[in-house]
């Protein structure tokens, strides 16, 4: 593969379609400038501001352009909050649709077969394969991201972290959190 | 079209496996690949829904057996032949023989950089008043089309509720073609699982797909 890839690039530069160089620049801010650190942030955030949190749900995008310290972000980004009656799970089974100013790139098992065929009919059974599991009443909701639109999950406030800091908060949000996979970790619990 | 990539409700695929501490890459040949599709995308050899097709239409077994990035650089590389900017003879060589094809935004260049790393504006002025209101109900179309389409085959024929209306955007099936934009309305339309999956299903489920205006009628 090395040896094919290698070769591709070297007929593209060649004939002068990209500098060898910008490349190299596209993989280093992959690496250094998106991640769910930014999603983290977004979170947080919501979690400590109430008008901040509305702002999200009604247009994320836009709330998230008023964050200077994040990346900035695309159009179409799409906030959804879980609650004690509803969690929200987010999929792309065409392809690997995911929030990437936000959490950065994909996970292998968010691109692969598995959890692209199961998510929309079995996500109780996908989430015991994460070890997560919710009460029998609570509505799952699972968004196949088939657009342009991208959705970060908004996971609901651990209890214990009155008074804590965004930059507290900010440490208790997961990226399975952020696409409905998982739970935020517990305040004290063992990392 | 119909093709394995389209996987919503397939069985058989076993359980999901996350990987602790995950890389960002498995190995350096696949920061290249990706870097190289973004660059290429952006210099405007391809859009995005282009990309996708290639994608899918790499023969089942392929795409089954392909790792993520197996799958961008055979795409890429069927994507760049079909449209000429690398010529069969380039291939055989392991390099640049052929003369290059111009590209429609130019060389990609470091400056270009900043700008991939946001993403792309897909909303569009709308053509005409949409169809549907959040609320109503809609049947997804028993449509196959063999082309490129963003309608998951496991909602075709069922019936769901508009959610959201997310205003007009690009319409990924004729864009796919370089047939034009076509800009239609998007909708968020949710489905019950019951009506996904029949009446044993947990009734707890609900799934919801984001669709343009062409895929759906009233219901």
């Amino acid at each position: 593969m090395e040896l094919r890839v290698r070769a591709l690039e070297s007929i593209l530069s060649e004939k002068g379609y990209f500098e060898p160089a910008a490349l190299d620049a596209i993989v280093q801010a992959y690496e250094t400038k998106i991640g769910p650190h930014n999603g983290a942030r977004v979170v947080a955030k919501a979690w400590s501001d109430p008008a901040f949190k509305q702002a999200l749900l009604d247009d994320a995008s836009k709330a998230v352009g008023t964050l200077g310290h994040v990346s900035r972000v695309g159009d179409h980004l799409v906030a959804v909050e879980n609650t004690p009656n509803r969690h929200n799970m987010v999929v792309c089974t065409l392809c690997s649709c995911y929030p990437w100013e936000m959490l950065g790139l994909p996970p292998v098992w968010y691109k692969a077969a598995p959890y692209r065929s199961r998510a929309v009919k079995d996500p109780r059974g996908v989430l015991a394969d994460f070890g997560v599991s919710l009460p029998t009443q609570t509505e799952i909701r699972v968004w196949d991201s088939t657009a342009e639109t991208r959705f970060l999950v908004l996971p609901m406030r651990p209890a214990g972290t009155e008074g804590w800091s965004e930059e507290q908060l900010a440490e208790l949000v997961t990226r399975d959190s952020m696409i409905g996979t998982g739970f935020p970790k517990t305040p004290g619990a063992p990392s | 079209m119909n093709g394995v990539h389209d996987m919503g409700g397939m069985d058989g695929f076993g359980k999901v496996e996350p990987e602790p501490n995950e890389p960002m890459f498995h190995q350096e040949w696949e920061s290249r690949v990706l870097a190289m599709v973004r660059a290429m995308g952006a210099a405007g050899a391809f859009n995005i829904d282009a990309s996708r097709f290639y994608r899918e239409s790499l023969p089942p077994h392929v795409y089954l057996s392909s790792s993520y990035y197996k799958k961008w650089l055979l795409g890429l590389e069927d994507l760049l032949l079909a449209r000429g900017y690398v010529a069969p003879e380039d291939v055989a060589a392991g390099h640049a023989v052929a003369p290059a094809k111009s590209l429609k935004h130019g060389k990609f260049s470091v400056a270009d950089v900043e700008r991939v790393m946001v993403r792309g504006k897909f909303g569009r002025t709308a053509p005409a008043a949409a169809k549907f209101k959040p609320g109503e109900r809609v049947r997804a179309k028993n449509i196959h089309p063999a082309t490129h389409t963003r309608l998951p085959r496991y909602v075709r024929g069922h019936v769901g509720v508009v959610e959201r209306d997310h205003g007009c955007h690009v319409f990924p099936d004729t864009a796919a073609n370089d047939a034009g934009e076509h800009p239609q309305w998007l909708y968020t339309v949710v489905f019950d699982g019951r009506e996904l999956w029949g009446p044993d299903t947990d009734p707890t489920i609900k799934v919801s797909i984001d669709a343009f205006e062409p895929y759906l009628e009233p219901a």
